[in-house]
C-alpha cells in the first residue's frame, strides 16, 4: 500500500500577460496547466521536460512559493492549497527546496554556517550551541569540514555551493525535498558525486524527492518513476523502468531517441520533431502536442486526451491508447 | 591547422593561470576534432587564442604558433587577422543570445560578414542569407529574416549563428559548446546540421564541448583536456573503445546512462586544481589513482599507444 506523501489534483498556474498602457490582462502563459500527481514517502519521483514545459512552475507551485491559480495540493490527507503563511510555515520543516543555481540561492553576504543555520533560527529550533552542533553536523554530512561554516560563497566551488543547499535543505528534517535541476550546471564528476550524496541520503533519511531535470540520464539514475511534461502537462508518467523499456506516448519516444549516448557504436534512428514548441500562451487546440505529433490523428486536433492507467504504474495522455 | 605548444597565461592579482599550458594538435581538412574536458581545463582558452580572441589584459598568449595555411596567426597583422575571422575561419560561441545584437534583425546580422568580406551587394547578400537560412533549417526564412533576436527560440537563434557563421563559406569553424544551452531534442537537431555541413562544404570543425554524449556524435578524433594540458588524444573509437589516461577512465566512469541504473556512482576523488602555481609534475597526480614516484617530479610527455592514440601518463613510457 503506497503512503502518498504529497499529491496534486488539476492543479493549474497561470502567468497573466498585460499590454497597453492600462495594463490590461489580455491572456495567459499557461505554465502549468491541470496536473494531477502524487509522491509517495521515500520515493524519489523524477520530473522531466524540455524548456517552456513548466517543471520548474510546478515545483515551485507544490511548495506554495507562487500560488496556484487553481487545483488542490495535498500533503499527508490534508488540503494545503489555502492554508495559512502561519500554518505553511509548520508545513516547511517537512518540504524543503534545492535550487539549479548554487550561486544565486545563496546570500553572499552571509556565511555558510549562518545560511545553513538559518532555517533552525526561523522555527525556533534549539539553542545557539544547539544550532551550531546541528549546522557542523549537517557541512559533515554533505561531505564538507567544519572550517567550512566560517566561510562565504564565493569561496567555494560550484559543486560545494550545491552541497551547502543541500545541508541547508536538510536542516530542518525534511520529509520531502523539491530539487530543481540541483545538478545541471556542474562538471560531470561533481555531478555524480552530488547524485550519490543526494542517493545516500534519501536511504539515510527516507526522504522523498521530486527531481526536475531535463537530463533524462540523470533521472534515469535517481527515480523510481519519472512523468514527462510538454506544454504545462503530465503527458506520461511510469515506473522507469516502465518509461525507458516501453514509452508510449509519442512525445516521451521523440525524447528518449534525442538523447546523445556517449556510445559511438549507437545506431542512431532519431524520431525528429518538426517545428518547434508551442508558446504556452496560446497553446494548440486538442492535444497540446498534436503540431509536432508523427502519429497526429483527426481526433488529436479536436480534443485534448484524458490521462489513461495503461497498467499498475503506467499513465499516459495520448488518443493512441483511448 | 597545426597548434604548437600554445601557452596562454592569465595575469591576476591572485597569480599567473596557465589556462593553456603547451598545447599542441592539428586540425584536418573536413574533419571534426572535439575538444573535451571539464570546466577549467583550458578548451575554450584554447580556442578564443586561435583566433586571437582573449581577453588581453588580462590574459596573454605568451608562447606558440598557429599555423594556418603557412601562415602563423599569432603574429598576423590586426588587418589580415580580420580578413580571416568570419571569413576563412569562423566562430560560434555558447550562448547565441549573447552573440547575436539585439537592435538588428537576424537577417542583417547573417547578411553582414557577407557584405563585408564577400564584398556581395544588398540584394545578392540578402539572396545568399536566405539560402543558407534555408540550409540551417530556418523555416519561412523570407518572413523571419526580418525579426529580431529575441523573436527566435534558443534552437532558432542557433541556428542563425550557425547560418551567420557559414556566409562566407569557412574552411574551418570553431563551435564552443554550441549546443549546451540548448534542449535535448534541439541538441540532436543542431548535431544534425553540423554533421551535415561537414560532409557537404568538407569544413573543418573544432567542437569545444564537456558533453561526452555530444561529442560521440560528432566527432572524428578527440583530444581530452585537463589542468590547461592535453591528457589524451585518439580517434573516437580510441578514446571511448581503449581510453589509456585515468582522468579519461574517470570522465567515462561517472557518466549516468539511461541504459544502466547505479546502486552507487562513481566519480573522481578530488577537486579541479587550480591553474595558479601548478605543481611540478603530472597536473592529475592528486586525484589519479595509478600514481608513482616520477608522477609527482616531473611532467609527463606525450606517449604513444597506437597509430595516433596518445597520452600524457607515464603508464605508458
Amino acid at each position: 500500500m503506497v503512503r502518498k506523501l504529497l499529491e496534486t489534483e488539476g492543479l493549474k498556474k497561470y502567468y497573466p500577460v498585460t499590454a497597453g498602457l492600462l495594463a490590461r490582462h489580455v491572456a495567459d502563459v499557461k505554465a502549468v496547466d491541470s496536473v494531477s500527481f502524487f509522491i509517495a514517502e521515500g520515493e524519489t519521483l523524477g520530473l522531466v521536460g524540455e524548456s517552456g514545459c513548466g517543471k520548474s512552475s510546478l515545483g515551485r507551485v507544490l511548495l506554495r512559493l507562487e500560488e496556484p491559480t487553481s487545483g488542490r495540493i495535498i500533503y499527508r490527507g490534508n488540503d494545503i492549497t489555502s492554508w495559512s503563511k502561519h500554518q505553511m510555515k509548520a508545513l516547511r520543516r517537512e518540504a524543503q527546496m534545492i535550487f539549479q543555481d548554487p550561486q544565486s540561492s545563496l546570500d553572499p553576504r552571509m556565511t555558510i554556517g549562518d545560511s545553513i543555520g538559518e532555517a533552525l533560527l526561523i522555527h525556533g529550533t534549539g539553542t545557539e550551541k544547539e544550532r551550531l552542533e546541528r549546522v557542523t553536523e549537517l557541512l559533515q554530512r554533505v561531505g564538507l569540514e567544519p572550517g567550512h561554516a566560517t566561510r562565504y560563497p564565493h569561496e567555494l566551488s560550484g559543486g560545494q555551493k550545491q552541497r551547502i543547499g543541500i545541508a541547508r535543505a536538510l536542516a530542518v528534517n525534511p520529509k520531502l525535498i523539491v530539487a530543481d535541476e540541483p545538478v545541471s550546471a556542474l562538471d560531470v564528476s561533481v555531478q555524480a558525486q552530488i547524485l550519490n550524496l543526494i542517493m545516500n541520503l534519501q536511504r539515510e533519511f527516507s526522504l522523498a524527492y521530486l527531481f526536475i531535470a531535463h537530463d533524462l540520464a540523470v533521472i534515469g539514475q535517481v527515480s523510481s518513476r519519472i512523468a514527462v511534461m510538454y506544454l504545462g502537462q503530465i503527458v506520461e508518467l511510469a515506473s522507469r523502468d516502465d518509461l525507458f523499456r516501453q514509452p508510449l506516448h509519442p512525445y516521451t519516444q521523440a525524447l528518449l531517441s534525442a538523447v546523445l549516448l556517449p556510445d559511438p557504436h549507437q545506431p542512431r534512428k532519431r524520431i525528429l520533431l518538426p517545428g518547434e514548441v508551442p508558446s504556452p500562451i496560446d497553446p494548440p487546440p486538442g492535444c497540446r502536442f498534436h503540431t509536432r505529433c508523427p502519429r497526429v490523428m483527426a481526433i488529436c486536433r479536436r480534443e485534448m486526451p484524458k490521462s489513461r492507467q495503461i497498467d499498475e504504474n503506467h499513465l499516459v495522455a495520448c488518443h493512441l491508447y483511448d | 591547422m597545426q597548434i604548437n605548444e600554445l601557452k596562454t597565461y592569465f595575469f591576476t592579482r591572485l597569480g599567473v593561470v596557465k589556462a593553456v599550458d603547451g598545447v599542441s594538435f592539428e586540425l584536418r581538412k573536413g574533419e571534426c576534432l572535439c575538444l573535451v574536458g571539464e570546466s577549467g581545463c583550458g578548451k575554450t582558452a584554447t580556442a578564443l587564442s586561435v583566433l586571437r580572441l582573449v581577453d588581453s589584459p588580462p590574459g596573454r598568449i605568451v608562447d606558440g604558433a598557429v599555423m594556418y595555411h603557412g601562415e602563423d596567426l599569432l603574429k598576423s597583422t590586426a588587418t589580415r587577422l580580420r580578413q580571416i575571422r568570419g571569413n576563412r575561419i569562423a566562430m560560434i560561441f555558447q550562448d547565441p543570445q549573447s552573440s547575436l545584437n539585439p537592435v538588428f534583425t537576424v537577417g542583417d546580422q547573417i547578411m553582414e560578414p557577407i557584405r563585408l568580406h564577400l564584398k556581395l551587394g544588398k540584394q545578392p547578400a540578402r539572396e545568399r542569407a536566405l539560402s543558407l537560412m534555408k540550409q540551417v533549417g530556418i523555416p519561412q526564412a523570407e518572413e523571419r529574416m526580418k525579426y529580431y533576436p529575441h523573436q527566435f527560440s534558443g534552437g532558432m537563434k542557433q541556428r542563425a549563428m550557425i547560418a551567420a557563421a557559414l556566409s562566407c563559406g569557412p574552411e574551418i569553424l570553431i563551435a564552443d559548446e554550441p549546443t549546451t544551452a540548448l534542449d535535448t531534442t534541439i541538441k540532436a537537431q543542431i548535431l544534425d546540421i553540423f554533421r551535415d555541413l561537414k560532409q557537404k562544404m568538407n569544413m573543418s570543425i573544432l567542437f569545444i564541448t564537456h558533453d561526452l554524449g555530444t561529442v560521440a556524435g560528432i566527432a572524428d578524433r578527440i583530444i581530452v583536456m585537463y589542468g590547461g594540458r592535453i591528457a589524451e588524444a585518439g580517434s573516437v573509437l580510441d578514446i571511448f573503445d581503449r581510453p589509456k589516461h585515468p582522468y579519461t577512465w574517470g570522465l567515462l566512469n561517472c557518466l549516468p546512462t539511461i541504459s544502466e541504473h547505479r546502486e552507487k556512482m562513481t566519480s573522481i576523488p578530488g577537486v579541479i586544481p587550480s591553474l595558479i602555481d601548478p605543481p611540478q609534475g603530472c597536473i592529475f597526480y592528486p586525484r589519479c589513482g595509478w600514481r608513482m614516484p616520477v608522477c609527482q617530479e616531473q611532467r609527463p610527455g606525450e606517449y604513444a599507444i597506437s597509430g595516433e592514440h596518445i597520452a600524457a601518463c607515464y603508464l605508458y613510457k
